[in-house]
């Protein structure tokens, strides 16, 4: 009896040393990323579909823009992900490649019950005023101005915004510094700033059923959250001075009009883009690859190649908007241009 | 006197109120997670890997095997040095000073937000070797385990008389063999029913996970890869915008829920009938 | 006794082997420590420990890190569910021991103590997909009509009712705690000697009244004790209230105001801080509620362990 227990125990230890010894061996042929949590649902569509056809296995998950970052600077992951493009200069400090891969919108979302089926209008001013707690109820003067037509109620306006640290949470504060010297001022831009007033929520849907459930709120969230919650979002008066409604043709006009260079590893903000029709809150999603990783680099590049010819249709199912065609040949040139395509 | 009855009367019904209130919110929480849940639970989200969410039929197969992997690990790893340490301490370390600290210590290391858990793991065994593996969330989950089994096995061999101890030494045997004949043979289903629920304990976190065995979107068996597990994926099936996903993250918070209920009802049933006898 | 030496060197084996495991948790609690100092070096060195806790401002923009609302939000979350939970809790010990009758008993208590064993995570997707909403549509607006319209105490009842606030947290964390509680009290009123009791129902004590002045004074630094373990619970936790506190870097001005807490942040924080600071801030934080639920288990388990040495 003694001597199974004391075996019994002895090959526990054992097995528990041994796990310790085999734990730094290089991981299978999976490809592990990790990052921002807009693109999930697409790169995890695109890695099924890919599996299914090459074998290949690659496993995407969210834990943020930040996480991403962190992530493969510390090269834990094959590759890291982001919202929130990194400058040159830090990419040639972390020794990372950097490449967008596909567009999403920011919209704003409101729950107005008086205003019925009717869109509130608004624009990059009042936008700002309303997240800073300038204006504070739905009939102040100026939302009145843009919005003849409507009736809006003296009601206190919520704003929600995202409590966790977001890409989206970039985006949004990134055009409202394009937009409102006041907001660049005093806020700033970034995954996460010292919001002023409103309530915090968590994650995209955390701020929609927020959004959804409580009367005078406003808040902004990805399209795609949007669209699945069906909440009723505003029209913004872009750059041009026109009103435009969130859809798969503006946030790709706002791509088309931003610079989007390959020699500063794509850096660039769609916000405020200058195009007639472009939505003002739009923005890239990025791929983060550690510089001298380069047999797993070919492989990463492989994939996002086959998603950029095969995984149109699933991004637009998904309401993602694929980069124009134009994009992608100048990200083919820049894998090249890096030995990895 | 009747003034005196009347409050007493009044006060002990308000004790009774107390425990309504509690069994209120036992029962609530139960019913809201079978309710979503129940629907949701279909042979195929136990059978089936995750599809993307615009292919319907997607299952929590590689949840629940990575799971498993990751819980059963860490119990190979915990169990041991819990029970072992707990010896320790009420048996050899019964008289020394720092046998009285660690018990301490292991008491307050119970509490330690998991999260902090999960951090120090990731400092020690992901970032070094360059990836996440299950295995660093099986030491994660560990690490919480350990001062729980601890702290039982102590008190469970401090309830077994020291006079059958001595009996044993006063025959001429050795410690180890009293220990592992007398002690362990008296104490060894209390033992047992503080590992069911450390276990319990355990398999409902999330957060040591997130950074440790991370996650994993294809079924894999494989500790030294990346894992996946019910707990982080309720926690980002919640979050996503997918109607799917929603009803995913319920069933699967159904399932882990009827695991922790079901071994904490058999590790308070075990104790039960120990202290019948 | 050939074999006393083989015997010998089994025992000291065995004492080997038990000694380094018991030893291991002080490793563990040490590489917690080391690792969370360590890595909340350049938040400590930057702000420094007064400037820190003192500061209300949170703002990963200009790299600007204080703790104040974090932990301020900390203490009152728990402070609060303590308030609703401490009572609750010790009505339910007295009833399963003194009340009930024999056969609800078990049933009862292990009914409480289930309460224990659902998985944090599982009450913070409760808290926010059906509790909260409750909150905000029936409870928050009746207690805004009625205690909300007292004076003084009615302040703590203005704002909007949303149902992700201070008021959902504390009742979430409260079912939370009261199980250890319960549990703890229920222990230390069976250590109350049976003659104590007994010779105050002689004297024509009521019930009540023996409960009141015999069991409770007796038991007084269990229950502490007890309420101590239960705070430390509270503090730490973090996935139950990240769901339901809002992570407004605000100081609540309400009983419906959202708020953070240091695991709150955390949990939002954690895997979105890029800037090292921003981390570390983290880390500075987590070290501070560390030594804080550290201190107060350490005086909750030498009250336990005074009334049990009685």
């Amino acid at each position: 009896m003694k001597k199974i227990l004391v075996l019994f125990i002895f090959t526990a230890i054992l097995f528990s040393c041994k796990g310790k010894e085999e734990a730094p061996k290089a991981p299978g042929k999976t490809l592990n990323g990790a990052g921002a949590t807009f693109p999930y649902p697409l790169y995890s569509s695109w890695a099924s579909s890919y599996y299914k056809e090459t074998g290949k296995k690659v496993n995407y998950q969210s834990i943020g823009s930040g996480g991403g970052i962190r992530q493969i600077t510390e090269r834990t992951v094959d590759f890291g992900a982001s919202d929130m493009p990194l400058k040159p200069e830090e990419l040639e400090e972390k020794k990372l490649l950097q490449f967008p891969t596909v567009i999403g919108g920011v919209v704003v979302a409101v729950n107005i019950p008086e205003l019925g089926e009717k869109t509130l209008v608004l624009d990059g001013n009042t936008l700002c005023k309303i997240f800073l707690g300038d204006i504070k109820t739905w009939d102040d003067p100026q939302l009145k101005a843009l919005n003849p037509g409507l009736n809006l109620p003296s009601k206190p306006i919520t704003p929600v915004y995202r409590s966790d640290g977001s890409g989206t949470t970039a985006i949004f504060t990134h055009y409202l510094v394009d937009v409102c010297p006041k907001w660049a001022k005093e806020i700033g831009f970034g995954t996460s700033v010292n919001f002023r007033v409103g309530i915090g929520a968590k994650g995209n849907e955390g701020v929609a059923n927020y959004v959804k459930r409580t009367p005078y709120t406003i808040g902004y969230l990805e399209y795609a959250y949007a669209i699945q919650n069906k909440i009723p979002v505003t029209n913004l008066k872009n750059s041009q001075g026109k009103i435009v409604s969130p859809s798969v043709e503006t946030f790709k006009e706002a791509a088309k009009t931003s610079k989007l260079d390959p020699a500063k590893h794509f850096y660039t903000w769609m916000t405020n883009a200058p195009g007639e029709n472009s939505w003002p809150i739009a923005g890239a999603t990025y791929i983060l690859l550690a510089k001298e990783k380069v047999e797993v680099n070919k492989e990463v590049v492989k994939f996002f190649d086959w998603a950029f010819s095969q995984g149109d249709k699933s991004a637009l199912d998904l309401h993602y908007v694929p980069l124009p065609e134009e994009v992608k040949a100048q990200i083919r040139e820049y894998w090249k241009s890096q030995g990895l395509y | 006197m009747r003034k005196r009855k009347i409050i007493n009367k009044i006060a002990l019904t308000i004790c009774f109120f107390t425990a309504l209130w509690g069994l209120f919110w036992l029962f609530f929480i139960i019913f809201d997670v079978i309710q979503h849940g129940i629907t949701a639970l279909t042979p195929s989200l136990i059978l089936n890997d995750p599809t993307p969410p615009d292919v319907p039929g997607g299952g929590l197969k590689h949840a629940i095997i990575g799971h498993l992997l990751i819980t059963i690990t860490a119990t190979l790893i915990g169990v041991p040095i819990g029970v072992l340490g707990g010896t320790f301490l009420a048996e050899y370390g019964r008289n020394w000073r720092v046998s009285r600290i660690i018990s301490f210590l292991a008491d307050t290391m119970v509490s330690v937000p998991a999260i902090i858990v999960g951090a120090f793991v990731y400092a020690i065994l992901v970032k070094p070797f360059g990836h996440f593996s299950g295995f660093a969330g099986a030491v994660a989950l560990a690490i919480i385990m350990i001062p729980v089994i601890v702290r039982t096995t102590e008190n469970m061999l401090s309830l077994i008389p020291w006079t059958l101890r001595e009996a044993a030494f006063a025959l001429g045997a050795p410690y180890y063999k009293v220990i592992f004949q007398i002690v362990y043979r008296g104490a060894g289903m209390g033992i047992f029913t503080g590992i069911i629920l450390a276990i319990a304990r355990v398999t409902g976190e999330a957060a040591p996970l997130l950074f440790t065995s991370f996650n994993n979107a294809f079924t894999s068996y494989d500790l030294r890869e990346p894992l996946a597990s019910l707990t982080v994926t309720i926690f980002q099936y919640a979050m996503g915008p997918y109607e799917e996903w929603h009803r995913q993250a319920w069933g699967a918070s159904f399932l882990i829920t009827l695991l922790i209920l079901a071994l904490t009802l058999l590790g308070r049933y075990l104790i039960k009938r120990r202290f019948r006898h | 006794m050939i074999s006393s030496k083989k015997e010998y060197l089994f025992n000291a084996f065995f004492l080997l082997i038990t000694g380094l495991s018991a030893f291991l948790i002080i490793v563990l609690l040490l590489g917690i420590f080391v690792v969370l100092f360590s890595e909340s070096l350049p938040a400590i060195k930057k702000f420094g420990f007064v400037k820190f806790i003192t500061t209300p401002t949170w703002d990963p923009v200009r790299e600007i890190f204080g703790g104040a609302i974090p932990l301020f939000g900390t203490l009152v979350t728990s402070f609060l569910a303590l308030i609703i939970a401490v009572p609750i809790a010790l009505g339910i010990a007295i009833f399963i021991s003194e009340v009930a009758p024999r056969s609800v008993k078990e049933p009862i208590g292990t009914a409480i103590e289930l309460l224990a064993a659902i998985p944090s995570i599982i009450y913070g997707m409760w808290g926010l997909f059906t509790l909260a909403p409750l909150q905000a549509k029936y409870v928050e607006p009746f207690l805004q009509s009625t205690l909300g319209k007292l004076p003084y105490i009615g302040k703590l009842f203005s704002g909007v009712p949303l149902g992700i606030d201070l008021l959902t947290a504390s009742l979430i964390l409260s079912i939370m705690i009261i199980p250890f509680t319960a549990s703890i009290a229920r222990d230390a009123f069976q250590l109350v000697p049976a003659v104590l009791k007994e010779s105050a129902y002689g004297l024509g004590a009521t019930k009540w009244e023996v409960i009141k002045d015999v069991m409770i004074p007796y038991c007084k630094l269990g229950i502490l004790g007890g309420i101590g373990l239960s705070l430390g619970r509270a503090l730490g936790e973090t996935m139950a209230v990240a769901f339901v506190l809002g992570n407004l870097n605000q100081f609540p001005s309400s009983l419906f105001s959202p708020t953070t807490t240091v695991t709150v942040k955390l949990a939002n924080e954690f895997t979105e801080a890029e800037k090292d600071i921003h981390l570390a801030s983290l880390f500075y934080l987590a070290l501070l509620l560390f030594i804080m639920s550290f201190t107060i288990l350490a005086i909750a388990k030498y009250l336990i362990q005074r009334t049990r040495n009685r």
